[in-house]
């Protein structure tokens, strides 16, 4: 890194990549995977992820990790941010609601309300 | 092999298939022929999509469309429409959306509204593991800034202003240790992190590490040039395995974008950082004893002073902070001091990291501005106590802090006002204990804690834990006299004065808290042979009400020493000579007719 521009430049590359810009399309899958994530499940619950988006041939949707989203007792924890930016927490996941959630939400987008962090804290 | 320019596919999951999927399929190949795209359109039979509440389910690729509920006399739309004109059928397109009010992002949720997020700003939110996403959260900006427009007077004037605080227990004004260490006149210093977490029940440094380790990366560099050192080392231990991992990958990343190493951002400074693994022995996240570790002797503790920063590494003036105060700087130096300095209580400012664990709804990671109430984090953050149970205490700062009772819920979380009630920050470790908690067994469990991981060097830490111990197990083990908390209270006094070391200075803590607030707990082990709570077994009985006892024998079958007897219609008795309180009799009772008798 020799200047401030390089930098600038490459995080102007990188937001883009991320797709926190409304301008890009696809979904962002992010699976917390600190201990507590990786303790409660979280290793299988990526990989059917990535074996369901694949098997289906989704183009539109990356699969990528995170650390301690906080709320640890709910763990795993997938949030799913969708191309206009809106983001979906899922909580307690598993590998059957994995391929649920690409079947409704990423195909259909529509939100599997079953499974949110709201859905579960009202129980 | 043939290319098909869409793919049906209809599920053939059992769900389905009971609401006539199986019809649906022989549908559209009667429709596809008709309209000639038999040789274009592929069905597929595939397994089950999940929804089987609203099956049977159709998908059409390569749109992705799911339709819902299909009715066979919906087919021919299907084909005619979609696969024919390419118009989709919206009628049956799957996107009910949140109609029942349910919050469906974390962001929303009460858990998240009371907290602000500076150390752990990224965590949850970026890869940890691509140098990229951190950078795109404007990351190394706060480096870049200081090496091309700040002297590294200004940038330890930015942290003192900002009031930040060591985040690792003492609360010790972080700018003041920067200053010393930067006036300290040597040809070498260094920058620490102290990444040995040793408290039971914290984890918020593991979870920086590892879901932002660029951020501690990033400070440390920062600190390098505010201070005048080009070697950095972090101190991490060995049980942290993911932390490590993902360290590793983010030095060498940063490596790779010569945001480590010479002539950073073109400038002089070139600086340069090393993990050092510990075994995890709790002592080593002690200081002095963490940097004798690192020169590669035994982690023991030396006299203070001379302070790390005139002497610490291989005696050269040395830096070192916690992995939570390092997260915050880069914050700091991107909003400026008086950001930092608007937010929490006169003297303790930003925010805090707890771990919250115990007797509480929502255990996991909170971060809230210094001044929030333990009330709020309780209940309204932590979601209260679970199975309708009241608060007893919270106890925070691990093994060096204390517990706070109930009647000071209400105390604003700071520095200050922790230690006026006998506690303390720490690293931030919080522990949430309902009414079921015998006081006199946590600070035997604490205690138990602090003799396995004294380093033994001075005999207070080595003897005097010990011979605390012991009188704590003679009371929970109903054989407590008058005399023993008397001793309980000089002994921890005089510990507090003569270890040589914080933890030694600390660990009577746990025991002097619960004697300040819960001494009734103590009088009632010693005078009156009870346990409150029931939890010490010596003194507790488990009992069978022979008025709820149906004589089921469900009880009898989970006895693992077989001391439950009885006959039919005869209420059944445990005879407690046998009985090792394992409670398992309580658990199957199906008519909780068996009960604790304190």
């Amino acid at each position: 890194m020799k200047s401030i521009t390089e930098l600038e430049e490459l995080r102007k590359k990188a937001l883009e990549k991320m797709g926190v810009r409304a301008n890009t399309d696809g979904y962002r899958i992010v699976v917390g995977m600190a201990t507590c994530g990786i303790a409660a499940g979280a290793r299988p619950v990526m990989n059917s992820f990535m074996e369901e988006l694949q098997k289906r041939e989704i183009k539109n949707a990356s699969v990528t990790m995170t650390g301690c989203v906080g709320v640890c007792r709910l763990e795993p924890i997938v949030e799913v941010i969708d191309p206009s930016g809106n983001k979906t927490t899922y909580v307690k996941m598993t590998s059957e609601k994995a391929v649920r959630i690409v079947a409704e939400h990423i195909v259909n987008g529509r939100v599997c309300l079953d499974y949110t962090i709201g859905y579960e804290d009202k129980k | 092999m043939q290319i098909y320019r869409a793919h049906v596919l209809v599920c053939g999951g059992t769900g389905c298939v009971a609401s006539s999927s199986e019809k649906l399929m022989s549908e559209f190949d009667t429709h596809l022929n008709n309209n000639n795209l038999a040789s274009e359109v592929k069905i597929v039979k595939t397994g089950c999509f999940g929804l089987c509440a609203r099956g049977p389910v159709v998908v059409v690729y390569p749109e992705g469309c799911m339709y819902t509920m299909v009715n066979v006399e919906d087919v021919k739309e299907i084909v005619e429409e979609h696969l024919l004109k390419g118009r989709i059928v919206t009628r049956l397109l799957e996107t009910g959306q949140n109609s029942e009010g349910i919050e469906t992002s974390l962001d929303g949720v009460e858990f998240f509204k009371k907290q602000l997020r500076i150390a752990l700003r990224n965590c949850g939110v970026i890869n940890p593991e691509l140098i990229e996403e951190y950078i795109a959260f404007d990351g190394y900006k706060a480096l870049a800034k200081v090496l091309t427009e700040m002297t590294p007077g200004e940038v330890v004037d930015t942290i003192k202003k900002s009031g930040l605080r060591g985040r690792g227990g003492g609360g010790f004004p972080s700018g003041l240790k920067w200053e010393f260490t930067a006036k300290a006149q040597d040809d070498q210093k260094y920058v620490c992190c102290n990444a040995d977490e040793g408290d039971p029940g914290a984890f918020m440094d593991r979870s920086v590490l590892e879901g932002d380790p660029h951020s501690v990366i990033e400070a440390m560099a920062i600190a390098g040039y505010a201070v005048g050192a080009n070697q950095g080392y972090i101190y991490i231990r060995a049980e942290y395995p993911i932390a490590v991992k993902r360290l590793n990958i983010a030095i060498e990343q940063a490596k790779q974008y010569g945001l480590l190493g010479n002539n950073i951002f073109g400038t002089n400074f070139s600086f340069d950082l090393e993990i050092r693994l510990g075994a995890g022995a709790f002592v080593c996240g002690e200081e002095t004893a963490l940097m004798t570790s690192i020169e590669g002797k035994r982690g023991e503790p030396r006299p203070r002073p001379p302070f790390p920063a005139i002497k610490g590494l291989w005696n050269k003036p040395t830096l070192l902070n916690n992995v939570e105060t390092y997260a915050n700087i880069p914050p700091i130096i991107n909003k400026g001091a008086e950001w930092f300095a608007s937010i929490g209580t006169e003297k303790s400012k930003g925010t805090k990291v707890f771990a919250v664990g115990g007797n509480i709804n929502n255990t996991g990671l909170v971060e809230v501005p210094m001044g929030t109430t333990l009330r709020e984090v309780v209940y309204e953050i932590g979601g209260g106590i679970p199975n309708g149970k009241t608060f007893k205490a919270a106890q925070t700062g691990g093994p060096s802090g204390g517990c706070i009772p109930a009647s000071h819920l209400d105390v604003p979380i700071d520095y200050d006002s922790l230690i006026q009630l006998g506690s303390m920050m720490g690293s931030g470790g919080l522990i949430v204990m309902d009414e079921d908690t015998c006081m006199v067994d946590i600070a035997k469990f604490f205690l138990e804690f602090t003799v396995d991981e004294s380093c033994g060097k001075c005999p207070p830490c080595r003897i005097g834990t010990k011979r605390m111990l012991e009188i704590l197990e003679r009371i929970t083990d109903g054989k407590g006299t008058e005399g023993d908390i008397t001793k309980l209270e000089i002994l921890a006094k005089n510990i507090k004065a003569a270890a040589l070391c914080g933890l030694g200075q600390t660990a009577p803590n746990p025991i002097l808290s619960t004697l300040h607030y819960f001494k009734d707990e103590y009088l009632a082990h010693v005078n009156d042979r009870k346990c409150p709570a029931g939890v010490c077994k010596s003194m507790m009985q488990y009992v069978i009400s022979a008025e709820k006892c149906k004589s089921c024998g469900l009880c009898v079958k989970a006895c693992p020493v077989g001391c439950i007897s009885g006959e039919k219609k005869v209420p059944y008795v445990i005879d407690n000579d046998k009985c090792v309180k394992c409670g398992a009799c309580m658990e199957k009772c199906p008519f909780k007719a068996i009960f604790k008798n304190a």
